[in-house]
């Protein structure tokens, strides 16, 4: 995984809750086996008016003019503001991809969904938890003409805003980490392989049932 | 050691490591695996040049994309030629790996979430994962049961573990019994209806009191399924008789002194008498009516004798848009009476609700009556080969042939629409699926989420209806 460094980007604002994943990447381009290749069909329901299908050209796609991510000004952008609870549903890790490969690095937003919130962090994507109050305050500068461009310090946990003052944000000491180091992070767990087959000789002799049947 | 929660207990029993930053090592007891999101964790394994940990944890059918018709053409059955792919590719990884699958010619394919517990796969006091979010379902068995990214499905097989942060505990305690005709899927609805898609975020729900231990094991795999929904990524149920008498004899179960051994832990998994909640909600079971949603997630979902809500009565912050939104989705409008909503396909079935009981409970309001004639299509996918069987010795499928259902071979199907089965724009369909997203059972499709006697009353009906009403008093209550 890529480290993740402090960089300047420019805020889409996606103002809707709930935002399931199923949304974020529906179900009939979920048959690739690659990991990529998901891009162009981020938000697919809402960025095109005709009915998407994997063997589509994007290019001959109809684009949906009132979706907020076809704005001219919020091209290029590479932070995602969105609102409660964002990424409910399905596991789909390709949620996730979509939306790297779209250029989305960091999605802000009151509440996450758990799997998708997990699945962030191993992509090098970084959600961030915002109050409402904050959030309401970025939806209304993004909003704007000029759009908004935020920097964001991961090492420091904070958003810059382009007047200088600063947003604090919380960040699991562990993801963070492997973030900010790119680490791989099986390559992690397996430091405590040790650990890990200790425990199993353990778990084997308490519940030897456990063990074995599915051969 | 202080009172704990039955969570509390799983958690510790396969905790490897702690670790300072607050996170911890789990072991994994059991993988399941299917088709649309293993594919890359295989690929990872590979390119790292990493072997899997434990191969006996592991599972696989395909389920996801396998056709509902025609299922003796096998794989050549897929038309679509990358969805084939995928399912071979599942059968390619178990075979490089030696991992034992379910194939899609096996007798016992079906919902990776039916098959666990069906073949004793899954068991009381083991963890559970799975690349699918409604692996909550096996939490049914006092299992520690929650889906996974494609990462992690990557992680578990290199490692046998997971890296986690503990949850927190909530309990939903319900009062009194659900009355006959009222299910546990009516039970899961109003649950979500109540504390929001986001209300269980970050917890472990326990599912108790008495409406929940009167649940036959198939009801509370009803239940636990929809844990997500309420944003959960795991939801249990204490292990007691009904537990014990369902695993009793199943294939992959353990027998002789060895079941002896295991029950004597197995009665363990219940929460201790003063164990601490982090959270409580109290549900009056027994003044619940059928539910069936009205709008684009499941928490929009109101009783049969009532109306779609007006905008006004939302709370929530940004509640109003959204219901506004979803009612411009479903075509419909605030304060109409659910049941004048018509429906133009029903379909029976996926990992909420396609086990045995649910087929009988629908067949018992189908039975000597007929789909209406407004009704474009009516089916029953039955959720593994075993269920299928089954219903069919117990003569069902001729019930649900007669009335003019179609009656399909195992799979996730139009649930999530990635096969062949899938509503057009613009359609309304009673559902016993688990989630009524946008598009989420075919491009423009308007679901409706009910339990499978709901879903059997609306195809007789043409329009929603209260099954009680359809049904006498003697019927229902599971």
């Amino acid at each position: 995984m890529k480290a993740f460094e402090t960089f300047r980007g420019r805020v889409a604002p996606l103002d809707r809750a709930n935002v399931d994943t199923d949304q974020i990447i529906p179900k009939q381009f979920l048959k690739s086996i690659r990991r990529t290749g998901f891009g162009d069909n981020l938000f697919d329901g809402w960025r095109y008016l005709d009915e998407g299908d994997p063997g589509k050209n994007p290019n001959e796609r109809q684009i949906n003019p009132d979706f907020v991510l076809n704005a001219p000004r919020y091209q290029g952008a590479s932070i995602l503001l969105a609102r409660a609870n964002f990424g409910c549903g399905s596991s789909r890790e390709h949620a996730v991809w979509a939306l790297e490969e779209y250029g989305f690095r960091v999605v802000v937003a009151p509440s996450f969904a758990d799997i998708f919130f997990s699945n962030c962090f191993k992509n090098g994507v970084l959600p961030i938890v915002l109050n409402e109050k904050n959030i309401d305050e970025l939806f209304d500068l993004a909003n704007a003409d000029d759009g908004l461009e935020l920097t964001v310090d991961l090492a420091a946990q904070r958003l810059v805003l382009p007047s200088g003052a600063e947003i604090p944000f919380d960040v699991d000491p562990f993801r963070k980490r492997c973030l900010l180091e790119g680490l791989d992070d099986i390559g992690v767990t397996l430091t405590d392989a040790d650990a890990i087959r200790v425990f199993e000789a353990r778990h084997r002799e308490r519940c030897p049932w456990l063990f074995d049947a599915l051969r | 050691m202080s009172a704990r929660t039955l969570y509390d207990k799983l958690w510790d029993a396969h905790l490897v490591k702690q670790r300072d930053d607050g996170t911890a090592l789990i072991y994994i007891d059991r993988h399941l695996l299917h088709e649309v999101t293993s594919p890359q964790a295989f690929e990872g394994l590979r390119l790292a040049g990493r072997s899997p940990w434990r191969i006996d944890s592991n599972i696989a059918t395909p389920d996801h994309n396998v056709p509902t018709t025609r299922r003796a053409d096998g794989i050549a059955g897929i038309s679509d030629p990358i969805a084939r792919i995928q399912v071979e590719t599942l059968d390619d990884n178990c075979r490089e790996f030696g991992i034992l699958e379910f194939p899609i010619l096996d007798a016992r394919q079906g919902i990776v979430h039916v098959v666990g517990p069906e073949q004793g796969v899954t068991l009381p006091g083991m963890t559970v994962v799975c690349g699918d979010s409604h692996t909550s379902t096996h939490g049914a068995l006092a299992a520690l049961a929650h889906g996974i990214g494609t990462s992690e499905v990557e992680h578990v097989l290199a490692t046998q573990c997971l890296i986690q942060r503990k949850a927190k505990n909530m309990r939903i305690m319900t009062l009194g019994h659900l009355p006959p005709g009222v299910t546990a899927k009516d039970l899961a609805l109003a649950i979500i209806g109540r504390i929001g898609t986001a209300g269980g975020t970050g917890y472990t729900l326990e599912f108790a009191g008495p409406a929940v231990q009167a649940l036959s094991m198939e009801g509370r795999m009803t239940l636990c399924n929809m844990s997500i929904e309420a944003g959960a990524r795991a939801g249990v149920v204490a292990c007691d008789e009904t537990t014990l008498d369902y695993v009793r004899g199943r294939p992959y179960a353990p027998a002789g002194a060895l079941w002896e051994q295991a029950v004597a832990q197995w009665r363990e998994l219940v929460s201790d008498a003063d164990a601490r909640f982090d959270a409580e909600v109290e549900i009056d079971a027994a003044a619940l009516a059928p539910q069936v949603s009205w709008g684009t997630s499941p928490e929009m979902v109101v009783g049969i004798d009532e109306r779609i809500p007006e905008l006004s009565a939302a709370q929530r912050p940004g509640q109003r848009d959204n219901w506004e939104a979803a009612l411009r989705y479903m075509g419909l409008e605030p304060g109409m009476a659910v049941t004048d909503i018509g429906v133009d396909r029903v379909f029976i079935g996926s990992c909420t609700n396609s086990r045995i009981e649910d087929l009988r409970q629908a067949a018992a309001v189908v039975k000597g009556r007929k789909v209406a004639g407004s009704v474009l299509q009516a089916m029953v996918v039955p959720g593994s080969g075993p269920v299928k069987l089954q219903a069919e010795e117990e003569g069902l499928h001729e019930i649900f042939l007669a009335a003019g259902f179609e009656w399909r071979d195992p799979g996730c199907s139009m649930c999530l629409a990635m096969n062949a089965d899938r509503l057009g724009p613009g359609e309304h369909c009673a559902s016993t699926s688990n989630r009524n997203f946008e598009g989420r059972q075919g491009h423009g499709g308007r679901t409706h989420l009910v339990s499978p006697a709901m879903a059997a009353a609306a195809a007789v009906a043409g329009h929603f209806t209260d099954v009680r009403e359809m049904v006498s008093a003697s019927g229902g209550g599971a």
